[in-house]
């Protein structure tokens, strides 16, 4: 399963750096997606895949049964889906407020920051 | 034209007299020690600075070191009380003041400095000050040009100058100066003798003004007069000199040596003896005598020699002397008539008769006539080139040229204005005068005192002379005697040619003035080269710039992935991964059908030109993620995936109608370069997984949670447990970010329309 799993990370890995790459604003928030659920999957496979067995303590029982799921990469990528959506919200909000000021989405006009030489001069 | 007329109607401020009598106090000081010094003891001072680098901030007196503090407050005395008279009344006065006193002190830092650190320290503050004196006239672009020219070149020599210490400090094994002076073979016969030299030469000789980095010198004449007289031909540029004298024990007594300092110097002292022919400014002849001056004291420094040496000695405080009595009487001219045009300057004898003997006095010993000390100064230059081995006619050969055409400048400076016809004067509006008496006392006394050390040379042998040459040959008895009258020899000889060019050659030095001028107004500045230099450099970095910082967030991140997948690979090839065995799987068919949901909404992505169908497929995703999550024993992370996927799809959707249609995909050329480097990123990520969950995992962490989790905590999902017990702090963290993240997109959502671009 490991395998299956490493493929789809570098599938995920794969399409989003093609979509960051594009010169849109809008693909580039796509690739962003994509890949931070890239990194939740990586985290979440090199933490040890186990099926059907959640890391829950029985009622009566002191501590899990053997075998169960880990823990840890679970609540680090709980942690990371959290984040990654409030990165997701505001780079959108950013991308919408960007567009009513510039009326473009194309990255390669957007020089505000770092203008061009002929524009500094200018 | 004078900087700046001062108003007699204003009395003196404490910009005015606080600096001189600063430098009368350090003057007196000095003074103090000169018993001892001259006595053949030595003082040193040191107080712990950065222990943890051993770097003492220390002090070390002894014959060298106190001859040039004694020269540095002495003048200082004179140069403050003039510029206290000169700039009067200058909205800027205290500035200058500041800059002045602060110059000084760094000077004497430099020249007392045990430790190599602290000289670099005081060295690099005396180019910072010497910059901003230079630029003192901010508002005129020349002075701006030239202070920023002196900074660079004499920058660059300092940073030189700090890797030679440090490649001295490596060997040696010490920071002090004064233990240097005993490790000088061990320093000569390191490999790395020839590097260090090289550095500490460029130092020297970018301070100093050598050729070919003489050229912001002339330039540096741009500061107001009593700057040039203090900094640019008494003091600062003598720093250079002062470094191979510090230098002269331990370095010295090698061909490298012999050589290097010869022939620099030598081309220096007659480069600048012809130009300062050329010179109409008066103030620019006198800079060039002050290149000759400095290109004469590197040459003797170079020989071994104890008569060179003594030559050294004598010669430094004679240009001194008479150099910045020469400096201020032009001061005095100037700020009299409002010129310091040579070819119209005369007959200001009778106004400024007090300035005319001091003018003539300096320039008689700049000439080298006896009984000036000056003349025993050229006396002895000549004796030891007499006595050095090898480079011997090299010396004699451009002292005698440098000191012809120095007897000839000291006519033109002193000998024309004074004396000469008054027809081309131009009116200065007002009757010319004397100057004040703060201003005279500069030239008057320094010239005085050329003559009185010229009739008492004694006094200079005991206390000055003797002392700074057991500095550098290590024994006072080698030092030579200070003599007016030697006898006839072939010094006294030479002399007596020297004079007999000098005077043909005041006689001829209007025509040969005309036929270097016709040679070519920028001959030999390199001025020209400078600012070709300066331009390139410039294009340079605006070139580098474009390239690095191209402002195309495309190219960041092509460099981005491109180094990410360059790291992976370097990494996975380092540490020798390997991916184990890969298990062929023989997948469930639940399994299956999460991932081709996943893999055809990526599909469904990147193809796309529509919005509503990109967002779907990322819907996709994130539906089969989910999933993913369910399957492998994860049910609160799938819960969170999912609600946050649909309000990503929610959101993206509102976003949509407010946002442009997705524009047509890049060309095809571009599309194939970007999935050769997306495929790699993903193809390495996929093998760097593989490599990782090959490996055993460590598991103590997730079995301390499991053990704790119900004792402890008391609670029975331990991923539960864990975000909100044991790091809870993390998730208080995560739960502000996302606070933040939402104030922030409020922000901007209700700013609408400010500060947009049209």
């Amino acid at each position: 399963m490991e395998t299956l799993l490493s493929l789809t990370v570098g599938v995920l890995v794969a399409a989003a750096v093609y979509l960051m790459l594009q010169r849109d604003l809008l693909r580039f928030l796509f690739g962003l997606t994509l890949i931070s659920n890239a990194a939740n999957l990586l985290i979440f496979t090199s933490g040890q895949l186990t099926s059907g067995r959640p890391p829950l303590v029985p009622q009566g029982a002191k501590a899990p049964l053997p075998g169960v799921a880990n823990a840890l990469p679970q609540a680090l990528v709980l942690t990371a889906v959290v984040i990654g959506f409030g990165l997701f919200a505001f780079s959108l909000v950013l991308t919408l407020r960007a567009y009513t000021d510039l009326g473009t989405l194309k990255t390669d006009d957007m020089r505000v920051a770092e203008p061009r030489e002929e524009e500094q001069d200018a | 034209m004078a900087e700046h007329d001062p108003n007699p109607s204003q009395g003196w401020t404490a910009a005015g007299y606080v600096p001189p009598v600063i430098a009368a106090g350090l003057f007196l000081t000095f003074l103090q020690a000169l018993p001892t010094i001259a006595g053949g003891g030595t003082l040193r001072y040191s107080f712990s600075w950065i222990p943890s680098l051993s770097v003492d901030l220390s002090f070390f007196v002894d014959g060298l070191s106190l001859t040039f503090a004694l020269l540095i407050s002495g003048i200082g005395v004179m140069v403050m009380l003039f510029s206290g008279s000169y700039l009067k009344g200058h909205p800027q006065h205290g500035r200058f003041s500041l800059y002045l006193v602060s110059f000084m002190l760094a000077m004497l830092g430099l020249v007392l400095s045990d430790n190599m650190l602290g000289l670099f320290v005081f060295w690099e503050l005396t180019t910072i000050t010497s910059y901003l004196l230079i630029g003192f006239s901010h508002t005129s672009e020349n002075s701006r040009r030239s202070a920023l020219q002196a900074l660079f070149v004499t920058g660059f020599g300092g940073l030189a100058m700090l890797a030679g210490f440090l490649i001295i400090a490596g060997i040696a094994g010490t920071m002090e100066l004064s233990e240097l002076r005993g490790m000088g073979d061990i320093l000569r016969d390191n490999s790395m003798y020839g590097a260090i030299l090289v550095l500490i030469l460029l130092g020297a000789f970018t301070k100093s003004a050598q050729v070919p980095f003489h050229f912001w010198l002339p330039n540096a004449m741009a500061a107001p007069t009593p700057v040039s007289a203090y900094l640019h031909s008494a003091t600062m540029v003598k720093g250079g000199v002062y470094l191979l004298a510090r230098m002269h024990p331990t370095l010295s007594g090698t061909d490298a040596w012999l050589w290097s300092l010869t022939i620099f110097g030598a081309v220096t002292a007659v480069f600048a003896s012809i130009m300062a022919i050329k010179q109409t400014d008066l103030k620019q002849t006198l800079a060039y005598t002050t290149l000759m001056a400095l290109g004469t004291l590197v040459m003797f420094l170079a020989s071994p020699n104890a008569y060179a040496i003594t030559a050294v000695a004598t010669f430094l405080v004679v240009h001194s002397l008479y150099k910045a009595a020469l400096f201020l009487v032009i001061g005095c001219v100037d700020h009299a008539t409002g010129t310091r045009d040579a070819r119209r300057l005369g007959g200001l004898m009778r106004q400024m008769p007090v300035t005319t003997v001091a003018a003539g006095l300096a320039a008689l010993s700049m000439a080298g006539v006896p009984p000036f000390i000056g003349f025993i100064g050229k006396e002895l230059l000549y004796k030891g080139g007499l006595e050095s081995p090898s480079v011997g006619p090299i010396l004699i050969g451009a002292t005698l040229a440098a000191s012809a055409l120095m007897f000839a400048a000291g006519g033109i400076v002193a000998l024309r204005p004074f004396w000469g016809s008054a027809d081309k004067m131009p009116d200065p509006g007002r009757p010319i005068t004397e100057a004040p008496w703060p201003m005279l006392v500069g030239p008057v006394l320094l010239s005085v005192l050329g003559l009185l050390f010229g009739l008492v040379p004694h006094m200079l042998e005991v206390n000055v002379t003797t002392p700074l040459v057991a500095a550098l040959l290590g024994d006072p008895a080698k030092a030579k005697h200070l003599h007016l009258w030697a006898g006839v020899n072939a010094a006294l000889i030479l002399s007596l040619i020297t004079f007999a060019i000098g005077i043909l050659l005041y006689l001829l030095h209007t025509r040969l003035r005309d036929a270097l001028e016709a040679a070519g107004d920028r001959l030999f500045t390199f001025d020209g080269l400078w600012d070709g230099f300066l331009a390139r450099l410039g294009r340079f970095a605006r070139w580098q710039g474009g390239l690095i910082q191209s402002g195309i967030l495309n190219r960041y991140l092509t460099t981005v992935f491109i180094v990410i997948a360059l790291g992976l690979a370097s990494a996975m090839i380092h540490t020798r991964m390997s991916t184990g065995p890969i298990a062929i799987p023989t997948p469930e068919f639940k399994h299956l059908v999460v991932f081709l949901l996943t893999f055809a909404g990526t599909a469904l992505t990147i193809i796309t030109n529509s919005r509503i169908s990109a967002i779907a497929g990322l819907g996709v995703v994130g539906i089969g993620v989910a999933l993913i999550f369910i399957l492998f024993s994860a049910p609160d992370v799938a819960i969170t995936q999912l609600l946050v996927e649909m309000l990503v799809v929610v959101l993206f959707s509102v976003a949509a109608l407010r946002l442009p249609v997705l524009p047509r995909r890049t060309g095809k050329r571009e599309r194939i370069g970007h999935g050769i480097i997306a495929v790699s990123v993903g193809s390495l990520v996929t093998l760097t997984l593989l490599g990782v969950v090959s490996e055993p995992i460590d598991r103590r962490l997730s079995d301390f949670f499991e053990i704790a989790s119900y004792p402890d905590a008391y609670g029975r999902n331990i991923v539960n447990v864990i975000l909100v017990d044991f790091r809870a702090f993390d998730t208080f963290g995560e739960v502000s970010v996302v606070a933040v993240a939402a104030l922030a997109a409020l922000a901007l959502l209700r700013q609408r329309g400010k500060g947009g671009r049209s």
